[in-house]
């Protein structure tokens, strides 16, 4: 069974449509980019998978879960399914830990010593070990953003959806993020990534899909994709990205 | 024009025990009221529509009619329908249930000035939308509204003279009585002026520490001492 299935999915705000019947796979343990122009979709079908956003038609998928607008049903999918933002979002009057803690505390009524166990062993993962009881305002942007995939992976999540989460930090910042999520990758996790980051989702990705006036316009092995793009929109993209 | 404070301060006794009763009123008003404006706010943003016009008609309500007259409904009125209370009873409910109306427009606007990125955090780690606001929201937006909160305190603090209407013997009740005994209205009134205004910025400085210590990691403050530390 595949970990995220989505099945001829269309998304319109108000007359505006921004998914034009999408339909794509994701096995366990593969790491998949969606690459495209601002407004070509990519980000709406990434929270149309967590239900952030309801689908107009369509099926979707996740980690054994069906999406849907239940809440109930959100909850449990949502326990399976992490998700980081391009702007951290971390909870501004909780340390690094609450953070982290928060959630397995209250849905899943995880012992306080055994959450706490559990934030210094994502924190570890995150490379942020000495940030245990810092507030996220006394962090750098990197940081908060490794703070808060330690909060998604202390959900123990099965699939993990990064949305642009390296687009608000410059360079230098962006790289270290970057690593942590290599390092995901490489431990096996299944992740689906909106990224501008073309050589990330060349080198990482084992799949790379272009998407287009809400479609998917192309799509393949992150190597083929990038040096033989087949259309021109492609084409465009990859050589306006390289700069 | 000669003041004599003699006989106003010969009644110390009553002027003490008119200040401790507009202490215990005011404070009594603002945790009552701060929990109902709470409730309230819970109300609005998690239950249904329904229950949202009905929060905001009672809002509406309680702050387009006169303190005074809500006293006299609830002093006069509640009696017919069998609810009998003392003045004193009468003043706090009023009192709570006014500063609740107020609180609950305050705490509304910080609720509505939290990113709706902080929401969708939350619900994305699976909480649910009631655990989203008691968990992610409503600190955040109390820390942001905590001043103007505050100065809604002090003005029910010093509303609460309104309620020597129904001879409650607070500060102002006290001060009726003490003028009367001894026709030294002015006098008496330079040191009710005093005392209030005492009351007032004692009461604004305490809330704004108790802010400070209560918010510090959402507040400004927190920041600008770490850069001073970093410094």
């Amino acid at each position: 069974m595949p970990a995220v299935l989505i099945d001829d999915v269309h998304k319109r705000f108000g007359n505006l449509e921004v998914l034009k019947g999408v339909s794509l796979t994701v096995e366990p343990g593969q790491v998949v980019a969606l690459i495209g122009r601002s407004g070509s979709g990519k980000s709406t079908l990434l929270r149309c998978i967590n239900g952030l956003e309801a689908i107009q038609s369509g099926r979707i998928e996740v980690a054994g879960h069906i999406v849907d607008q239940d809440p109930k049903h959100l909850r449990e999918l949502r326990k399976d399914v992490g998700i980081v933002f391009q702007s951290y979002n971390l909870f501004p009057h909780l340390t690094v830990s609450q953070n982290i803690m928060l959630s397995p505390r209250i849905t899943q009524n995880v012992p306080q010593a055994q959450a706490e166990t559990l934030a210094r062993e994502v924190l570890a993962q995150v490379g942020l070990s000495e940030k245990f009881d810092s507030y996220p305002d006394n962090l750098s942007g990197g940081q908060q953003q490794r703070v808060a995939i330690a909060r998604s992976l202390a959900m123990r999540p099965k699939v993990m959806l990064f949305d642009e989460v390296t687009s608000a930090l410059d360079p230098e910042l962006t790289g270290e993020v970057l690593l942590v999520m290599e390092k995901l990758a490489k431990g096996g996790m299944t992740m689906l990534l909106v990224t501008h980051e073309m050589n990330f989702a060349r080198n990482v990705a084992s799949t790379t899909i272009f998407m287009h006036q809400g479609k998917i316009w192309e799509s393949g092995p992150s190597r083929e994709l990038f040096s033989n793009p087949q259309t021109p929109e492609l084409r465009n993209f990859v050589s306006a990205g390289a700069h | 024009m000669s003041l004599q404070f003699e006989s106003v301060l010969a009644e110390t006794d009553i002027i003490l025990d008119g200040i401790m009763l507009t202490i215990g009123l005011s404070a009594s008003a603002i945790v009552l009221g701060l929990i109902f404006a709470v409730l309230l706010v819970a109300l609005r943003t998690l239950a249904g529509r329904w229950a949202g016009i009905a929060v905001d008609c009672y809002v509406e309500l309680m702050r387009n009619t006169p303190f005074l007259v809500q006293l006299f409904m609830i002093f006069f009125g509640l009696p017919l329908v069998g609810i009998r209370m003392s003045g004193t009873q009468a003043a706090l409910l009023a009192m709570t249930l006014n500063l609740a109306a107020y609180a609950t427009e305050i705490i509304r606007a910080g609720v509505d000035s939290i990113h709706k990125s902080q929401l969708e955090a939350g619900l994305s780690l699976a909480l649910s939308k009631r655990q989203v606001f008691q968990y992610v929201v409503l600190q955040p937006a109390f820390a942001r509204v905590w001043p103007a909160l505050s100065s809604q305190f002090v003005l029910m603090m010093l509303a609460s003279s309104i309620c020597s209407f129904i001879s409650v013997q607070e500060l102002s009740g006290a001060a009726a009585i003490i003028e009367q005994r001894t026709f030294r209205s002015f006098e008496t009134y330079i040191i009710v002026t005093v005392i209030y205004l005492l009351l007032a910025l004692s009461l604004k400085v305490f809330l704004l520490w108790l802010g400070q210590r209560l918010f510090a990691p959402v507040s400004g403050l927190a920041r600008v001492d770490v850069k001073a530390e970093a410094a």
